[in-house]
């Protein structure tokens, strides 16, 4: 039913008004007319935008938008749910994402992902950062003690949890926990980090950390976070996507579209119109 | 529906006017149907806890030393025996005309019920039968005599009666007192336990190398045909051999009878209440009291004494008496072998089902059957057991491995490992359905958080899903393991046996026999109640058997729970 709906509307969606920063100029991930089904229903339509490399881009828009299923398509979180059909391509530097050669382990040893509610694993808070090493098979326990204590420092969690580092990861609180999640997305030492809703069960100042977190980190990873938080948003990232049922109404940079939106919805989503 | 649908068409209508009522009545409140819960909850927790209640009691007061009553009857005859139960009972017409109008007239003012009890008199060998019913209105008096004895026996069962004397070696003692006695029961158990050092120990062994020998010709003739040389040389071998073990047999053999005649001369003389006496051996003595003249704490060390002697030796008497230990053994090996089957094969199963095989009507269906597995009756996975695991891979193993010694079977027989193999194939369901809802508890935040790492999805099994998993796991392998341990249907055809000579497990190579046929607690209940000489003698044991059996599975359990709780804690789900 929904497939027809939006099919009927599409052609008032016009194609996508673009205008991001473009940082470096060196693009990370390259979404090329990209669809994707579950099962008989279209839930993204030829979504295609450049992800630049060291930026944080935001992906915004109404519950049911497919902004984390874009997201979840990076590094074929999707592969999960049965019934996913894709076409078009993403590129991760250069190379595909989708298709059969693809080693998708090796594609999502290249990308930390943080999801909406943190899910630190049920062991020690030493054994959830190292745990991207663990399955690589390292065992050099001076390099895992490094590696701990980087990641920890990268997600300004060392401080707080230096000294229980072997007590279980799960007597932390919901914003310790993010944060654990991020020092775990991130001592895997990747290139990305996909943030789905990193902040949406946490209270303000654990978001507001984990706000200045991001902000810490951009640069040095590419970021692309999902977001319903629109100050966040525009707090955070650097270029932001607007999409709405499925299609990319809007990518642009972050200061200009929360100033002057150059699409009517677009206007109307953040100025709290609809959604 | 379509009224719904012209409704929201047409302009809205106001809602009807309702007076609600105030105030609900009883059914609308739910109270009676809570009371029905909790009834029914009262009913069950009733029947769990009298049925253990009345097993515990009979159990724990089964080894407590009765007084020993004699009874001296209206015509003169004289019973001495423990009081075993009494019952009012209609007496019977031809019974009645023989009483005096007096006693008649006292059980007609009764209907004709009359109060009778069952006194255990032991003395079998005398007697002729061990309980004796006596009514009330026989009675002249009852007596409580100080100087009986409850003696048992080795064979025979108790005797009940006097000592008259004991013969220390041409030393005789008349009437001796508790001291000597008890210190030359000692001194016999001492003698019977060396004797049976050397033929348990020494001589089983030469038994066991003379079998051996036998069996190193046969594999010799296996191997080589029957005539050729090398049967020729390990013939003579063997000869050489057995003759030496043949040597040794008979030295310890004349050990064994020198040291049985000078058993033979310390005896006990007894006399039973009706004046007839009975000499035996000393070291044919388990232990005796005087019944009527203990203080609490002898009757306690009497108590503990029997206990002891339960839990740590072998049944004696078609096992209505002595200990239990080898079906104690038995059960326990079982149970060890069992979970050490069923946990890896159901586990592993049900990882496939859950985590690997496809979704789709297939699985649906083997789904099905598995849950219909636990519902086929045991007898028939114990038909299956002994044609498949006994004769089928039993048989082979016999003719790969063993041709020697056929035809008589290794493991093509009933014997421990079969009968576990049995049990885990019929508990293996319960594990399969357990493993699976745990695996499908794990959340699947988990699994995205270990597979966005970089995880295979193997290493997100083993890593995080099955330690997450495990709690529920444990909880599958305590429901596999009280099923197995109250199973006997099936076991009775694939190895349990009323009396093993041997424990499944011992010191000698390789420690644990698994072809060996072994003693359960559920057969042994099951044997002495209904399968002895005298089901009356053997009552106490089956409840202090149950006791036991319950008491194991309640221990199996505890011990299962406290490691599930353990791993509950530290794989915990955390919320906040």
């Amino acid at each position: 039913m929904s497939t027809r709906m939006t099919q009927a509307k599409a052609d008032d969606f016009g194609s996508t008004v673009y205008h991001p920063v473009e940082g470096s100029g060196a693009v990370s991930i390259e979404v090329k007319d990209f669809n994707l089904w579950y099962g008989e229903s279209q839930a993204l339509w030829g979504n295609t935008l450049n992800i630049y490399k060291g930026l944080c881009t935001a992906l915004i828009g109404p519950s049911g938008c497919g902004k984390s299923t874009l997201l979840r398509s990076m590094n074929r979180m999707n592969d999960l749910v049965d019934g996913v059909k894709t076409t078009g391509q993403m590129l991760l530097d250069g190379e595909p994402i989708f298709g059969k050669q693809v080693d998708v382990i090796a594609l999502r040893k290249r990308m930390g992902m943080v999801f909406q509610k943190p899910n630190p694993f049920p062991m020690s808070i030493f054994e959830n950062v190292i745990y991207p090493l663990r399955v690589d098979g390292v065992t050099n326990g001076k390099l895992l003690r490094e590696t701990a204590e980087a990641a920890l420092k990268g997600a300004a969690l060392w401080e707080e949890v230096k000294d229980r580092i072997d007590q279980s990861a799960l007597g932390l609180s919901g914003g310790q926990q993010q944060r654990l999640c991020i020092a775990r997305a991130i001592a895997g030492n990747p290139e990305v980090l996909l943030m789905d809703e990193p902040c949406s069960a946490l209270d303000p100042i654990a978001t507001s950390k984990i706000e200045e977190l991001i902000d810490e980190l951009k640069g040095k990873y590419t970021i692309v976070i999902v977001t319903h938080n629109m100050q966040q948003a525009a707090r955070v990232s650097d270029n932001t996507a607007f999409m709405y049922l499925g299609r990319l109404i809007e990518y642009g940079d972050t200061k200009a579209m929360f100033e002057k939106p150059k699409v009517k919805r677009t206007e109307d989503y953040l100025t709290g119109r609809f959604g | 529906m379509t009224e719904a649908t012209t409704h929201a068409a047409a302009t809205p209508t106001p809602l009807p006017a309702v007076r609600r009522r105030i105030g609900s009545d009883l059914s609308a409140r739910g109270e009676p149907y809570v009371w029905m819960m909790g009834a029914a909850l009262v009913a069950g927790l009733g029947m769990i806890i009298g049925l253990l209640g009345y097993v515990f009691y009979v159990g724990a007061v089964t080894f407590w030393p009765q007084q020993l009553a004699t009874v001296t009857t209206l015509d003169g005859r004289m019973i001495a025996g423990e009081v075993f139960r009494s019952e009012d009972y209609r007496v019977p017409d031809a019974v009645l005309e023989s009483l005096p109008a007096e006693t008649r007239a006292k059980i007609a003012g009764n209907l004709g019920i009359a109060r009778r009890t069952m006194y255990r008199v032991g003395n079998y060998d005398l007697f002729g039968e061990d309980f004796v019913w006596v009514s009330d209105f026989e009675k002249k008096s009852v007596t409580f005599d100080r100087e009986m004895f409850f003696v048992e026996r080795l064979e025979w069962g108790a005797f009940i009666g006097k000592v008259k004397g004991i013969d220390l070696d041409g030393k005789t003692v008349s009437r001796p007192d508790l001291k000597s006695l008890t210190a030359a029961v000692r001194a016999g158990e001492v003698r019977r336990r060396a004797i049976e050092v050397i033929e348990t120990g020494e001589i089983n062994d030469i038994n066991h190398a003379l079998e051996e020998l036998r069996l190193d010709i046969r594999r010799a003739e296996i191997d080589y045909g029957a005539s050729s040389a090398e049967v020729r040389a390990e013939k003579l071998r063997v000869e050489k051999e057995s003759n030496a073990l043949r040597a040794q047999f008979a030295v310890f053999e004349k050990k064994v009878t020198a040291l049985r005649s000078t058993d033979e001369r310390f005896t006990i003389t007894l006399e039973a209440i009706d004046g007839r006496t009975k000499t035996l051996s000393l070291s044919r003595i388990v232990r005796l009291y005087p019944a009527n003249a203990m203080t609490a704490d002898q009757k306690w060390s009497v108590y503990f004494g029997r206990w002891i002697e339960f839990l740590t030796a072998a049944p004696r008497e078609a096992n209505t008496e002595g200990g239990i230990l080898p079906a104690l053994v038995g059960t326990l090996t079982m149970m060890v072998l069992l979970s050490l089957a069923v946990a890896p094969f159901g586990i592993v199963t049900a990882l496939y089902l859950r985590e690997y095989a496809k979704q789709g009507p297939l699985v649906s269906f083997i789904r099905i059957c598995v849950n219909n597995l636990a519902g086929v009756p045991s007898i028939v996975y114990g038909v299956f057991g002994l044609g498949f695991f006994c004769y089928v891979l039993g048989g082979s193993i016999d003719q790969i491995f063993y041709p020697e010694r056929l035809p008589a079977p290794t493991y093509g027989t009933g014997g421990i490992l079969w009968a576990s193999l049995t049990l885990a194939l019929l508990t293996v369901p319960v594990v399969i359905v357990s493993t699976e809802e745990a695996l499908a508890a794990v959340p699947r935040s988990m699994r995205e958080g270990s597979l966005a790492c970089g995880g295979s999805k193997w290493q997100t099994i083993w890593r995080i899903v099955l330690p997450s998993a495990a709690p529920g796991v444990m909880t599958g392998l305590i429901l596999a393991m009280a099923r197995g341990a109250g199973e006997v249907a099936p076991l009775m055809i694939v190895g349990v046996v009323k009396l093993a000579p041997e424990l499944p497990i011992d010191f000698t190579a390789p420690f644990v026999h698994f072809d060996r046929s072994f003693m359960h607690l559920g057969f042994h209940i099951y044997d002495v109640g209904f399968q002895s000489r005298n089901s009356e003698a053997g009552r106490p044991m089956v409840f202090v058997t149950t006791l036991l059996l319950i008491g194991l599975v309640v221990s199996l359990n505890a011990f299962a729970i406290i490691v599930r709780e353990r791993l509950k804690r530290a794989y915990q789900v955390g919320s906040f």
